[in-house]
């Protein structure tokens, strides 16, 4: 071995500099004691790829901004843009300002935006075009000699994953994936490289395999950053706030009480503009695969030895691996299309009519399925995960619903309105968590009806908290990795759903249900016949 | 909504918040803390409004204190806002008479059950905030030095009557500053010799950065005074050049690096509203702000003589400081702290 792989971290490689930068020991300015002292990154280069999507100029952008209105960016970072159209800096410069200006969570600064603008660059050119690759390659070396970055690159592949093979053997081709020698200097000290790619991550099992053989061929798994942008939320790391801070759920939080949990993504908006994604993907690979799992795997998890990235990835894939499907999937799972209709007030066109989908589509917008985790806590307890489009509201929420009490002392009439004590995580909108219980209705007779406690954390009206992409790249920037999951879980989680998703290719084809409703009617016959109910929506 | 009482009690004001609590629809949001801002009519109006908009971020009841005319007859009125555009409560008490020597008896009873107890002083802090009665109430007390008309003098008291819990915000004043320095020093630097922190004479959050230089780096830091605004600069010496920070219209700083172009970087002056904020968002003492309080106040620089360097630094640290700074393959090798030579 020559030189250490950049951006190595943990025990393996030498590699002072990517330690320091999270605040190692070797800093006497840093202290672990000292809480106001920010996490700041390092010097560096983002490189980005498909930098006129939306997901650039409505999420990145303005998360970068406000990573530097927060003073979290290092001084000279700079951000390089790259794509076909026919710009100079300043035409990337305006984009991206038009971009922080609108969308940018945190006020405007005149002075933030001229330090961002100073390192902001533009490269033309096709991904298959190699003198645009030896151009880029020139630009950010010109940025680690003008501006001090340091030669720590990340590439944010915002970009079809058709295009990731080209441009990953791009960046090997034109040296900008490997550091080269003479950058590692005399006290070992190699700069970064990190590569941030976005969902999905394949469409089966195979697929990300493949995919993920493509970008292993050129980057070391730790340098790999997978952006699920729901593990980037307060309230999903919250979660493991509630479960592991707290003496007073974890005893309820096992089989011993809990009759089932509910983990929900619905959207009230249609597919908009992503026909061409969308089709032939559908909801549960879009979501199921992808967030809902890693729900149900932060819910279910055993509690790690500690929060770092081995400890809690290592959770993660254990309870991921032990979810199993039920056998017959026709009783288990339900799937459904959205069809015309009214949503929110407003007449709706249904999915087969959208522009670019074809008119025999069977593509699904709503998914629903039933898994079960063969562990001793949760045998026996169903996890009903569902997901869809147009449907009533928008909301993401994991409910767990509790056991009836085995006796109760009452009446029966005085305890009909009487529901099941439920713990519900709102992810979003309007983040907290709300405890459902019987309550006694004030007056002389003795009547139990379900009542809401709640706690809303200051984050619906904090403009504070930071955005999950904010959060996110400043840790791919840190190179801090346990909320990006690995490998092993995106293959754990196609594991689990490509049985579905070929059951219901052979099987069946999606149910309408109407745009602004609840969604398919087989969905609702699936929770009947285990006897229990969806949440409203 | 905003309920005005007069010559009231303290039970009349909680069966009015719980009333208008109700007539608003029963929102009775999570509120994580009790804020005590003491204050007067004059700096009212400011420290309310930065409290509403910490607020944003910390749901609380914010109780404002004022006491009026003590030679009046004893009485307490009290203004309540809620519902608008903040959420959480604000009462706003004003007390006459002898009755302001026991503000502490109208302000217990006000507290939201459970959660925490902030007391804030925009002006005019204590001598030992932990005995004020009202901050005998809070687990946290926070101060402004800069407030004050001699800084430094407030900043010397605060030091000798420091209690877990105390802070000030001349030291939150200066994370950004501090977050900017640790960054740079984050990355592989030359043996640092000594430091020199230029600020506006009475500037306490420049004291106390370079009392913290001081103790962190164990090299001798040098306070020097410049025009303003705030703090104008930081600078490192070291055998290959100068590091430089320097920031001379309180926006934007420039890192001067031996051998590197200047990098610029924003640090721009803060609002009291998220002073604020970064008060409350962590509630336990904070220690490092203890220790840097008492190095300020025991062997470094002194009040009124800002070119006095600090002590000398003792050996351990020193060698601390040149382990970080030469070359060193391995960073699990345990020699840190052995005082290798730098090359």
């Amino acid at each position: 071995m020559t030189m250490p792989p950049a951006g190595a971290k943990g025990p393996a490689p030498a590699n002072p500099g990517v330690i320091a930068t999270s605040g190692a020991p070797g800093n006497p300015l840093r202290d672990p004691r000292d809480r106001r002292i920010p996490r700041v990154a390092g010097p560096c280069v983002m490189v980005m790829f498909g930098v006129t999507g939306d997901l650039a100029r409505k999420k990145l952008m303005p998360a970068l901004y406000d990573l530097a209105n927060r003073g979290l960016l290092p001084p000279g970072f700079s951000l390089v843009g790259f794509a076909r159209r026919d710009w100079e800096h300043e035409d990337f410069a305006q984009l991206t300002y038009e971009a922080v200006k609108e969308h940018a969570r945190t006020p405007f600064r005149e002075s933030v935006w001229q330090q961002l603008s100073e390192g902001v660059r533009f490269v033309q050119g096709a991904f298959d075009d190699d003198a645009a690759f030896d151009k880029l390659a020139e630009t950010v070396r010109e940025l680690d000699h003008s501006r001090g970055t340091g030669g720590n690159y990340a590439f944010y592949l915002s970009i079809p994953p058709k295009s990731f093979p080209v441009v990953v053997q791009q960046l090997k081709r034109s040296g900008l994936s490997d550091p080269r020698p003479e950058e590692t200097n005399a006290d070992g000290y190699a700069p970064w490289r990190r590569v941030v790619i976005e969902k999905p991550f394949g469409h089966d099992l195979a697929s990300a395999r493949e995919l993920n053989d493509i970008v292993d061929a050129v980057f070391p798994p730790h340098s790999v950053f997978r952006i699920d942008h729901y593990l980037g939320k307060e309230t999903v790391q919250n979660i493991l706030a509630l479960r592991f801070a707290n003496s007073l759920y974890e005893p309820i939080w096992n089989r011993g009480y809990v009759d089932h949990v509910q983990i929900t993504m619905t959207e009230d908006i249609g597919i908009g503009g992503r026909a061409g994604y969308y089709d032939g993907i559908g909801a549960a690979r879009d979501v199921i695969q992808n967030h809902l799992l890693q729900l149900l795997a932060l819910t279910a998890m055993e509690e790690p030895v500690s929060f770092d990235a081995d400890s809690l990835r290592q959770e993660k894939e254990k309870v991921l691996s032990a979810i199993r499907l039920p056998r017959d999937l026709s009783q288990a799972t339900a799937r459904g299309q959205y069809a015309a209709g009214w949503q929110g007030g407003r007449q709706v066109i249904g999915y087969l009519e959208e522009e670019g989908i074809p008119q025999d589509s069977r593509t699904e917008t709503y998914a629903a399925v039933r898994l079960n985790v063969d562990t001793r806590r949760w045998a026996g307890v169903p996890f009903y995960l569902r997901t869809g489009k147009r449907l009533t509201r928008r909301m993401t929420e994991i409910a767990l619903m509790f056991q009836r009490a085995p006796h109760l002392p009452f009446a029966a009439t005085d305890t009909q309105e009487l529901g099941q004590n439920a713990l519900v995580i709102r992810v979003q909108p309007d983040e907290g968590v709300t405890v459902r219980f019987g309550s006694k209705v004030p007056g002389s007779a003795m009547e139990v009806r379900d009542v809401n406690m709640d706690f809303a954390y200051g984050e619906s009206f904090t403009e504070s908290s930071p955005e999950a992409y904010e959060r996110l790249i400043l840790d791919v920037l840190i190179g801090d990795p346990p909320l990006f999951p690995r490998q092993e879980e995106v293959e754990l989680s196609w594991r689990i759903l490509d049985p579905v998703e070929e059951f219901w290719a052979a099987n069946t084809k999606p149910d309408q249900y109407a745009s602004g409703s609840a969604g398919p009617a087989s969905a609702d016959a699936m929770m009947e016949r285990d006897g229990r109910a969806w949440r409203r929506l | 909504m905003t309920i005005d009482l007069t010559d009231t009690t303290t039970g009349a004001i909680s069966s009015a918040l719980t009333e208008a609590r109700r007539r608003l629809g029963g929102q009775t949001t999570g509120m994580v803390l009790t804020l005590l801002v003491v204050t007067d009519e004059a700096a009212q109006y400011d420290a309310i409004r930065a409290a509403n908009q910490a607020a944003r971020e910390h749901p609380s009841r914010i109780l404002a204190i004022i006491t009026r005319r003590p030679k009046a007859e004893s009485r307490l009125d009290a203004e309540i806002r809620v519902g608008e555009n903040s959420p959480g409560e604000t009462i706003v008490l004003r007390m006459y008479g002898p009755l302001g020597q026991h503000a502490d008896s109208v302000a217990a009873p006000l507290l939201v059950p459970d959660v925490p107890v902030v007391t804030w002083w925009p002006e005019n802090a204590p001598a030992v905030p932990s005995s004020h009665p009202l901050g005998v109430l809070a687990q946290r007390r926070v101060t402004d030095s800069a407030a004050a008309e001699e800084p430094r003098d407030v900043l010397t008291a605060l030091a000798r009557a420091y209690t877990p819990g105390d802070t000030d915000f001349g030291w939150t004043r200066a994370t950004p500053w501090r977050s900017l320095l640790a960054a740079t020093l984050d990355q592989p630097h030359p043996r640092l010799e000594a430091g020199e922190v230029r600020a506006e004479e009475d500037n306490p959050s420049a004291d106390l950065i370079t009392a913290w230089l001081g103790l962190r780096l164990g090299i001798p830091v040098k306070r020097t005074v410049s025009g303003g605004p705030g703090i104008t600069g930081v600078s490192f010496s070291t055998a290959e050049g100068e590091i430089t920070i320097t920031r001379p219209d309180g926006r934007t700083a420039s890192l001067g690096w031996p051998g590197r172009p200047d990098r610029m970087v924003s640090l721009h002056r803060r609002e009291t509203a998220e002073l604020l904020a970064e008060e409350l968002r962590r509630l336990d003492p904070d220690e490092l702000y203890s220790e840097t309080l008492a190095w300020l106040d025991a062997p470094g620089i002194t009040a009124g003589d800002p070119g006095i360097t600090a002590t000398e630094p003792g050996p351990e640290i020193e060698t601390a400081d040149s382990g970080h700074a030469e070359a060193q393959p391995e960073p699990g090798s345990a020699d840190e702290k052995e005082g290798t030579e730098t090359p």
